[in-house]
């Protein structure tokens, strides 16, 4: 056992030659040759050669391809390589750790806030964040919480020394809890904790159609006096920007996208989805994405199968739906799990590189990054990584390299530093 | 006659009541010895014992004579009941009659209180034994009334407050007469709970655990008490002590409750009758084990309101089968020779008691039992069985006259007589004017047909071939009945019956009346009873009773997996065969062969030692008791829940095995169960059997209470936790050598506990996470020379790692959690790999309901992180578990001779691509993947089923109520 460890550790000390201070823009060309690449748009290249410059991937393809190679060609054969896996709905960087609320800028108060955006409050120095990158999770979307529409997220890449540098989408999207036709039991007040109808369902809609509704005629007039939050909404009227609605069941879907879609909003994204399989011809038809709930979730219901959050987008993929994997709900350190949830899927119905895509191209599609992210396609950001194996199985993770836009980041974090100081420690006690 | 009756009727009871001391002032003093019989009736004596044509004779509130013969003394005010039917009253033991609770302290967002309020008491205010709930009663005529018209002649009452609620009495519903004849009994029984009092904050006891285990020292306390050792006076005790010979109630409630109480008081020799929640066909095989009586309420669920299909799918398939179920709850006891008693308690209105004993009689349940559990028992149970429940001479004349067995649903009940006095229901004098009329107005011929109850006439009335609109009033002979149509009304009538005639006024829509005689043309038949439709609904539970239970418990299965890959703990054996018999691993080997064991092909398979989970907090209905910054006497074992679907989950995803731990809410927690996740078994048979006793200790941020508002409970640091601790062994040391100095002590459930654990014979896992307190724990530990068996969480464990070594501790620990709160921000998912090279025994464990049934994804992290290697790795959720949980020779490997716990996976058991397909415990197979598939069926099949019955419920104007969803609570370490 102890030699093997002491093996990891030569390993590291070696693939970990960066601090995480952000690396230094790309200065030349590099190859990789003879892994297995993993496009992410469900293709996969046997023994294959990817060449990047100036953060751009330049080639992909075979080894045996008649090309020029740059001067600097690693062989990494037998190894993987994955374009950098995309985490969408977090707010990673506005939080540290959970319980300390004066490191927590998750939730601001209001609940028409879409003015409030979360770029400018994203840590790019987050330990949180640092521990991602280790997993292969390169790029994620910042978003805040709470209240009825949240606030505006960004997307960033996660090495970087500010929040201008980590910016990769400015302002992408706004985020819209939709209400919910039934709630959860008052049980403070003697009600029972189980689900019951809402009564103000209906008043919370219109609600939120009001205020969308005033803020699109008051964005067809002078706009003066300014008023922050309806103008915050420009993007959704001249489809520059996203909508992300959070819903779950059936009646509650229907009603977000036929309303929605009334007022002219035309990218609509569906996060949640937990009944999307009852809505599913209407979600097609629509050409809604859903954004899955991770699969480590007990099912809602008492009598539903055990795995019916397991396989949950894995079944919608089947049926033809755009779906990528987010796991909101979840503390942000459970985002190095990213990959675990989308190998979970591959449990039910759908191959590997299928499982691969709900974490890279289609989270890239979702998030209207696909042309620079998400998939190893020339003309793409260098935004990859290469581990000793099956990147998507918790004994295969095992990152040497990772690259965000070709520049080679440390995959050292706040937890190898303890481990190796600690192994160290007992070590020389030996 | 008619009116000379009335007379004498009214005599008789107005003479009866005046005290036979007490001086009188306003006339003369006046006795009224006069007999009274009724005759002619068909009289139940007892529920055995029935009389037809027979007399009952009463003399001063009570049975003089009774039977076919008896011979009425010359001062008889007789009374014919020719036809009628007469039962004893109905007692209710269960009842809250004339009592108020007290209102809810309100919460105005105080830290919690831990002192106890009252001075001179019992140290807990939610034990209120010296409550005598005579002293807050007040007769209440028009409850009484309810209860009377409901057939209930006497009821137990009592001050529903608190875990002990102190002394109830039994009352006579006799509007007539004084509290002087109406109070039997005015410390009749005591009664308890579970339920804390809402007179107090006293946070003790917080949980359901709490309240079993304060159950438990109270009667400890009790005999201590009795011994006269104590120094001080305590009220409550005494006041207990002074009830000990007493009847006594408790109320359980719903989901296993009775069992718990019924279980306490075996422990004690307490003979309790115990109320339960109507569930109790779910626990024949635990009720019928434990004795006792059980009183049940009969109010069954309505029907859910199932027309809106997206809320139909919150109401849970054991909700909706409850309600099929409800109405058979007596008629299974029944069956299983179970004594009970009913209870109106928890009904909206009494009026609906005897309707809803008789939808059990429907279900099964027979009428002799049914009349028991109304009358005999119930006077059984208060110990008066010689003067109530029946109608033999010297019993109390309470009963009730009727117009036909009272279980039919045509029977009116026309009096009902209570000490002796008659109080009427409905006057069963009235004329009968039931039949067919005819009646002619302007040309025209209407048909009048009268019938239903004697006491409330239906009219049907036809025109022709069309159906006219009615209504009718009908009473002290006068009658009143319009006809209408679409148009209006057509005819008023207003009239008396005369002999075979009406005689009335008629009035017209024109405004025009005149006089009109009708007479009867038909006279009155009832309607032939019609056939019920609809068959009786069917009884069913499953094991458990939820939508996933099985039809029949699974059982151990001689079974032979040939050809899988075997990880047998100590290493991987390819194309390897496994022989399971007698619940065992009896042979592992290549080309086994068996006749009788059934072959699982396992080729391309991973057979593995089932998953372990040493710490969870799941199949619980509680998890903290967080009332005491010390609870080592609450035990996770009382709140187990069987039914819990988690339990089942687990099994899906591998888990037999599992450390139910009390939560973190205080240095020394409770008592830990160690469960094996026997799907459908009871609670009790859970339990790992034989396994050694542990307890949950906690450090840290949760014990200091730094995460919510809460100030004024020690310890709020590290540096007071150590100290607390050491109080509570240093105290537990002097205890011991209290005993075992043969000196009278004080029996405490808290320091016996501990006392386990200073001699070794119970175990601690204690939460933890920063390095300092994970020292300190050992140290304190060294210091009482016993040592900690097991560090959960141990986030830090890496940092002291050769200090756990050198203790002889292991840990128990996350793969990758972290960030959360302050206290683990060092934590790292290299811990597992850093412990186990250092020698520490290393399990991964959950915590968490859902990470649970993936531990093996969760085992596989570490090599990931830190590079365990495969064996090493798997061992962290097999065997290294099974060896902190003391059970390492049963489970945790497959091995010969050790228990047949095994899992069946599709492929390598720490894959992320890989599920479970078999799950077994002691050969038994408890999850199936297959089988699976079937539930799923069966459980939307089973949805549909009940979904159509109670949209049949909705359409034929039944009761319904809107849809709820049940929902468990979920616990962590965390959860208050």
């Amino acid at each position: 056992m102890k030699h093997i460890y002491t093996f990891i550790l030569t390993v590291l000390s070696v693939a970990l030659y960066a601090q995480q201070t952000p690396a230094q823009p790309q200065s030349e060309a590099i190859a990789l040759e003879g892994a297995t690449i993993h496009v992410g748009d469900g293709s996969i290249i046997e023994n294959g050669l990817i060449i990047f410059e100036n953060g751009i991937i330049t080639h992909v393809g075979e080894v045996s391809a008649k090309i020029a190679r740059p001067q600097n060609v690693v062989q990494v054969d037998g190894k993987h390589i994955y374009p950098g896996f995309i985490v969408p709905t977090k707010t990673l960087g506005l939080v540290e750790i959970n319980a300390v609320r004066a490191s927590d800028d998750t939730d601001e108060i209001g609940e028409m806030i879409p003015h409030v955006r979360s770029l400018i409050a994203y840590n790019a120095e987050s330990q949180v964040v640092e521990s991602l990158r280790q997993n292969g999770i390169l790029l994620g979307q910042i978003t805040p919480e709470g209240g009825r529409i949240s606030g505006t997220s960004s997307i960033v890449q996660f090495d970087a020394w500010n929040w201008e540098d980590a910016a990769v989408q400015i302002d992408d999207a706004i985020h819209l809890t939709w209400p919910s036709a039934f709630r959860n039991g008052r049980w403070w007040a003697g009600e029972s904790r189980g689900i019951q109808a809402n009564d103000n369902y209906s008043n919370q809609v219109i609600e939120v159609i009001a205020f969308l509704q005033q803020a699109k005629t008051y964005l067809a007039g002078s706009r003066s006096p300014v008023n922050l939050p309806y103008q915050a909404t420009a993007g959704l009227f001249d489809q520059s920007q996203r909508l992300f609605v959070y819903a779950d069941g059936e009646r509650e879907i229907r009603d977000a996208v036929t309303k929605l879609k009334e007022l002219g909003i035309a990218h609509i994204v569906l996060v949640g989805g937990y009944q999307a399989e009852n809505v599913s011809d209407f979600l097609l038809q629509h050409q809604i994405p859903i954004l899955v709930q991770n699969g480590h979730e007990i099912p809602e219901l008492e009598d539903d199968a055990y795995d019916y959050v397991y396989g949950l987008a894995a079944r919608l993929h089947q049926k033809g739906h755009l779906v990528a994997i987010q796991n909101a709900s979840k503390s942000n350190f459970q985002v190095r799990n990213l990959p675990f949830y989308a190998g979970h899927s591959a449990q039910y119905g759908i191959d590997k590189e299928d499982a691969l895509q709900l974490i890279t191209l289609n989270t890239a599609k979702i998030l209207g990054i696909a042309d620079r992210y998400g998939s190893l396609e020339a003309g793409k950001s260098a935004t990859l990584f290469v581990s000793e194996g099956d990147a998507l199985d918790m004994r295969g993770n095992q990152l040497t390299q990772a690259f965000i836009d070709g520049r080679g980041i440390s995959l050292e974090t706040h937890q190898t530093k303890l481990w190796k100081r600690y192994s160290e420690k007992y070590a020389k006690q030996n | 006659m008619k009116k000379a009756f009335v007379l004498a009727a009214l005599f008789f009871s107005w003479a009866a009541f005046s005290q036979e001391y007490f001086p009188v002032s306003e006339g003369v003093k006046s006795v009224n010895s006069n007999y009274h019989a009724l005759t002619g009736a068909t009289i139940q004596v007892d529920p055995d014992t029935q009389y037809t044509n027979a007399t009952l004779l009463i003399q001063n509130g009570k049975v003089v004579a009774v039977g076919k013969n008896v011979k009425l003394p010359a001062n008889t005010v007789i009374e014919d009941a020719t036809g009628l039917y007469i039962y004893p009253s109905f007692i209710d033991a269960f009842s809250t009659f004339g009592v108020n609770k007290p209102k809810s302290l309100s919460s105005n967002g105080r830290s919690p209180q831990y002192e106890p309020t009252r001075e001179g008491f019992y140290w807990n205010d939610h034990i209120r034994p010296e409550v005598q709930a005579v002293d807050h009663f007040s007769y209440s005529e028009r409850d009484a009334k309810q209860l009377r018209d409901a057939g209930i002649g006497v009821v137990n009452t009592h001050h529903a407050d608190g875990i002990a609620r102190g002394t109830g009495l039994t009352v006579l519903l006799d509007d007539e007469g004084s509290l002087a004849q109406r109070i039997l009994d005015t410390q009749s029984s005591s009664f308890y709970s579970f339920q804390k009092s809402v007179q107090s904050r006293q946070s003790y006891p917080s949980s359901l655990m709490g309240a079993m285990a304060l159950l438990r020292q109270v009667n400890h306390d009790l005999k201590w008490y009795q011994s006269g050792a104590s120094e001080t006076r305590d009220r409550a005790l005494e006041a207990l002590i002074a009830q000990q010979r007493l009847p006594q109630f408790f109320e359980a409630g719903g989901n296993g409750n009775v069992v718990r109480a019924l279980k306490i008081a075996n422990q004690f020799g307490l003979n309790m009758a115990v109320v339960g929640g109507g569930d109790e066909y779910e626990y024949t095989r635990e009720l019928q084990a434990l004795g006792g009586t059980v009183i049940i309420p009969v109010n069954y669920p309505d029907a859910y309101d199932v027309s809106d299909p997206y809320l139909a799918e919150y109401i849970s398939i054991r909700d909706m089968r409850h309600w099929q179920n409800a109405p058979a709850n007596a008629s299974i006891l029944e069956q299983n020779k179970i004594s009970f008693a009913f209870t109106s308690h928890g009904l909206k209105s009494p009026k609906d008691l005897i309707k809803n004993v008789s939808k059990a009689i429907e279900r099964g349940l027979s009428e002799r039992t049914a009349l028991s559990a109304l009358t005999t028992v119930p006077a059984s149970l208060l110990g008066k069985q010689a003067t109530l429940g029946a109608l033999k001479p010297n019993m109390q004349a309470n009963f009730v006259v009727s117009s036909a067995p009272i279980f039919d649903k045509d029977a009116s009940l026309y009096e009902h007589w209570v000490g002796g006095h008659k109080h009427i229901l409905e006057n069963r004098n009235t004329p009968d004017l039931r039949g067919s009329y005819e009646l002619i107005h302007s040309g025209v011929t209407y048909g009048l047909e009268f019938g239903g109850k004697l006491t409330k006439p239906t009219l049907k009335a036809t025109h022709e071939e069309d159906k006219l609109n009615t209504k009718v009033s009908y009473s002290e002979g006068q009658l009143q009945f319009s006809l209408s149509n679409d148009n209006g009304t057509l005819l008023r009538f207003s009239g008396v019956l005369d002999g075979e005639v009406l005689s009335g006024k008629l009035l017209d829509n024109s405004g025009e009346s005149r006089e009109l005689t009708l007479t009867r043309v038909a006279a009155y038949t009832a309607s032939e009873k019609k056939e019920s439709t609809s068959s009786t609904p069917e009884f069913y539970v499953k094991y458990p009773n939820v939508g996933h239970g099985y039809e029949a418990l699974p059982e151990a299965q001689e079974l032979l997996f040939k050809n899988a890959t075997v990880w047998t703990g100590e290493e991987i054996l390819e194309n390897t065969d496994v022989h399971i018999r007698d619940q065992k691993i009896y042979r592992i080997g290549q080309n086994l062969e068996s006749k009788k064991a059934q072959i699982i092909d396992a080729t391309g398979k991973h057979l593995t030692a089932g998953i372990i989970d040493e710490h969870t907090h799941i199949g619980a209905l509680a998890v903290n008791e967080s009332g005491h910054n010390s609870t080592a006497e609450v035990r996770m074992a009382d709140v187990v829940d069987p039914k819990d679907l988690d339990l089942y989950r687990n099994l899906a995803g591998g888990v037999t095995s599992a450390q139910l731990l009390h939560g973190s809410a205080n240095p020394i927690g409770g008592q830990s169960a160690l469960l094996r996740l026997k799907w459908g078994e009871t609670a009790d048979n859970l339990l790992f059997e034989g396994a050694d006793g542990f307890i949950k200790f906690a450090l840290g941020e949760n014990v200091k209470q730094s995460n919510w508002q809460s100030f004024n409970r020690f310890p709020q640091t590290r540096m007071g936790v150590e100290q607390m601790i050491v109080d509570y062994f240093t105290r537990a040391k002097e205890y011991q050598q209290l005993k075992a100095s043969k000196q009278p002590y004080r029996h405490d459930e808290e320091l016996e506990t501990l006392v386990e654990i200073l001699e070794s014979k119970r175990f601690i896992t204690s939460h933890s996470y920063v390095q300092s307190e994970i020292n300190m724990l050992m140290k304190v530990a060294e210091q009482f020379d016993f040592r900690i068996n097991t560090f959960t969480h141990i986030l830090e464990g890496y940092k002291v790692a050769d200090k756990m070594a050198a203790h002889g501790v292991g840990g128990s620990t996350f793969s990758d959690w972290w960030a959360y709160k302050y206290e683990v921000k060092d934590a790292i998912p290299y811990n597992a790999a850093i412990m186990t090279n250092a020698g520490v025994t290393v399990a991964i464990n959950s915590d968490d309901a859902e990470m649970s049934r993936r531990l093996n994804q969760e085992a596989a992290k570490t090599m990931k992180y830190g590079g365990m290697t495969e064996l090493e790795a798997w061992k962290t959720v097999t065997l290294n578990p099974a060896k902190l949980l003391h059970i390492e020779d049963q489970v945790g490997s497959i091995a010969v001779g050790k228990d047949a716990d095994v899992v069946l996976w599709s492929g390598h058991p720490m894959s992320v691509y890989s599920k479970a397909e078999k799950t077994l415990i002691q050969g038994a197979v408890y999850f199936d993947i297959t089988k699976d598939k079937a539930l799923r069926d069966a459980i939307a099949q089973e949805r549909m089923h009940l979904t159509k019955l109670m949209l049949d419920v909705k359409a034929s104007g039944g009761a319904t109520i809107s849809p709820v969803q049940t929902k468990k609570e979920r616990f962590t370490c965390d959860t208050l």
